[in-house]
């Protein structure tokens, strides 16, 4: 019964996955077959190559700049969703539309709208707007958080939403009883009650956004410019531009490694926590 | 990290009855929910409403914007998006701009994309199912390892295995082919449906497995009328968010095809970004025609898509 999902699972997931791993031990350019050649890879990507630990870097800008931008809307975005006015509900109609346009969808419309010779620049009489917003390398990586964010905003706020929902309506009618305001209530109900919701969404954007390729690929027109250059677009040129699959490889193990490691991390946080919240929750 | 959810289940009477029983049904059921609510209204509050109202209209803006400049973009000539205000629509619509782009191929890449999602979502839930099926009524260890090195491949992102992929498609030879596409998307498919099929399947009463089996109903009669019959919920919200992710999927196109013989519509708006150049307005017109049919499925189906969307996540 359960033989064709192992056999599908096994054959192009976790294989590939153990497959990262040797390959990384192993010259190969695409055209001739991998070799072994033991730690050079890892001596060259580690060593060799100072841009390993540029890349790094700007994924960590990455990350964390992603996480302060989406967050926090994510959370109030979801809040203000959950709420029961009809007007809420229309808007939540539409901040899901983000979710229907494909990565190269969504990069090809903000590559034109941040254009310097037309879009935005051209059309708001702003003096600050004309730019070239996505080939300036201060300015990029900025520009890419807010497009990501853009993009994944929305699939967060339904997640807050729906565990603001399940916030048991009693707790803010006892809260109101004893003259907690709004903010009060945010603070000691929803934001506690919310914990497992903003630890399955912390995950899943750091996770996310650590292996995020698609958009930026399609923002720098496939030729990132080391401004924005994390690592797994670093990986794919790496791999698929310049051929050399060992050290990509070298790379992407790198990121699974970063990965697993915050999502343990991160399971580990939500473990500790659970027992003091079914106390709190009873 | 989903598990979690399950330990907080017993809250008060009054957020179990608020609460769907299971992750799949919980954006469905949140019709109901709604009217069963007070309105969360209080004096203190309203100084913070009005702020609150302000940044959900501003986000509003932040998320129309786009939108509305690639739909009025794509009905004019890039001589008029040049020479006019490119956040006006044009004085004189076109659709010049779409008429290019079908006949570019477009309906040749769509037909790919169709292809290619529909055989990976049906391969997908049928092997999900099936699994989701074995393993709840697996009383055996094997059962539970699999469920959990299963739940391992959640946490497996495609971006760190499409060198070995790569490699592997090339060997057996399925480079530049659909297959290419949909075998391995049907892999990274299966654990996150597998997941949130279980959770469906445990909560039929194991009685009406008892008493099939009783009527000397084999396995696959058991998956074929009971099973299947009472996962068709989560089948349906696996359904669509796979087809979601199938379907704006790039990174697998990307690499493992080539040839436009195969290509499918992210890989395709990709190509006429290049082959349109200067002329921005045949490509927003490919973005927009790319993003039609989710956009209509949305519109008659948009309670299933949003569940679907944050089944596997949304608690």
């Amino acid at each position: 019964m359960a033989l064709p999902a192992v056999a599908f699972f096994g054959i192009f997931a976790l294989i590939p996955l153990i497959g990262v791993v040797v390959i990384s031990f192993m010259e190969w350019n695409v055209l001739g077959s991998p070799k072994w050649v033991g730690l050079t890879n890892w001596e060259a990507v580690l060593f060799d190559r100072p841009f390993t630990w540029t890349a790094l870097g700007l994924t960590v800008t990455f990350v964390i700049g992603s996480y302060l931008f989406q967050a926090p809307v994510a959370l109030l975005l979801g809040v203000f969703m959950a709420g029961q006015q009809r007007y809420r509900a229309l808007l939540a109609v539409l901040y899901f539309l983000p979710l229907l346009f494909s990565s190269v969808a969504v990069g090809l419309t903000f590559q034109s709208l941040f254009s310097p010779n037309y879009g935005l620049s051209a059309a708001l009489p702003f003096e600050w707007l004309p730019n070239d917003w996505l080939a300036n390398s201060d300015l990029v990586m900025w520009v890419m958080i807010f497009v990501v964010g853009w993009c994944f905003v929305p699939f967060h706020g339904l997640l807050y939403q729906a565990g603001v929902r399940q916030i048991p309506q009693s707790m803010y009618e006892a809260a109101t009883i004893d003259g907690a305001g709004r903010l009060r209530q945010f603070f000691s109900i929803t934001l506690p009650q919310l914990r497992y919701t903003i630890i399955t969404s912390s995950t899943l954007m750091l996770v996310g956004s650590l292996t995020y390729f698609d958009l930026i690929y399609v923002l720098t027109g496939g030729q990132p410019a080391d401004a924005v250059r994390i690592l797994p677009l670093d990986m794919y040129v790496t791999g698929f531009a310049s051929y050399n699959l060992g050290y990509a490889s070298v790379i992407a193990v790198i990121l699974v490694a970063i990965g697993l490691t915050l999502s343990l991390l991160l399971n580990v946080l939500s473990g500790s926590s659970k027992m003091d919240s079914d106390k709190a929750g009873a | 990290m989903m598990t979690h959810t399950t330990s907080s289940e017993p809250v008060t009477p009054d957020a179990k009855s608020d609460r769907a029983i299971t992750p799949e049904t919980a954006g469905a059921d949140r019709g109901n929910i709604k009217q069963n609510k007070v309105r969360r209204t209080g004096a203190p509050g309203e100084k913070l409403n009005i702020l609150g109202g302000l940044g959900g209209w501003l986000w509003l803006a932040v998320i129309i914007l786009p939108i509305y400049y690639i739909v009025i973009t794509s009905f004019r000539t890039s001589e008029d998006l040049r020479a006019n205000n490119q956040l006006l629509p044009s004085t004189n619509p076109t659709i010049a701009p779409f008429i290019k782009v079908l006949q570019n191929d477009f309906l040749h890449y769509f037909t790919n994309s169709v292809i290619v999602t529909l055989a990976t979502v049906a391969v997908v839930l049928s092997a999900s199912v099936m699994a989701a099926y074995y393993i709840t009524r697996s009383t055996t260890l094997g059962g539970k390892r699999l469920f959990q090195i299963i739940l391992l491949g959640i946490a497996i992102p495609v971006q760190a295995t499409i060198i070995p992929v790569y490699y592997l498609i090339q060997q057996l030879g399925l480079y530049d082919t659909l297959w290419a596409l949909i075998l391995p998307q049907i892999a990274f498919a299966i654990p996150l449906s597998v997941l949130i099929i279980v959770n469906f399947v445990r909560d039929i009463p194991a009685e009406l497995f008892e008493s099939m089996k009783v009527d000397g109903a084999g396995e696959w009669r058991i998956l074929t009328s009971l099973v299947l019959p009472m996962a068709k919920p989560a089948l349906m919200t696996v359904g669509i968010y796979q087809a979601l992710q199938v379907w704006n999927s790039f990174l697998f196109p990307l690499v493992l095809t080539q040839s436009s013989e195969v290509r499918v519509l992210p890989l395709s708006l990709w190509e006429y970004s290049g082959q349109f150049g200067i002329d921005v307005p045949a490509t927003l017109a490919a973005v927009v025609l790319s993003a039609l049919p989710l956009l209509v499925a949305y519109i008659f189906a948009r309670r299933h898509i949003v569940a679907g969307l944050t089944a596997g996540f949304g608690k």
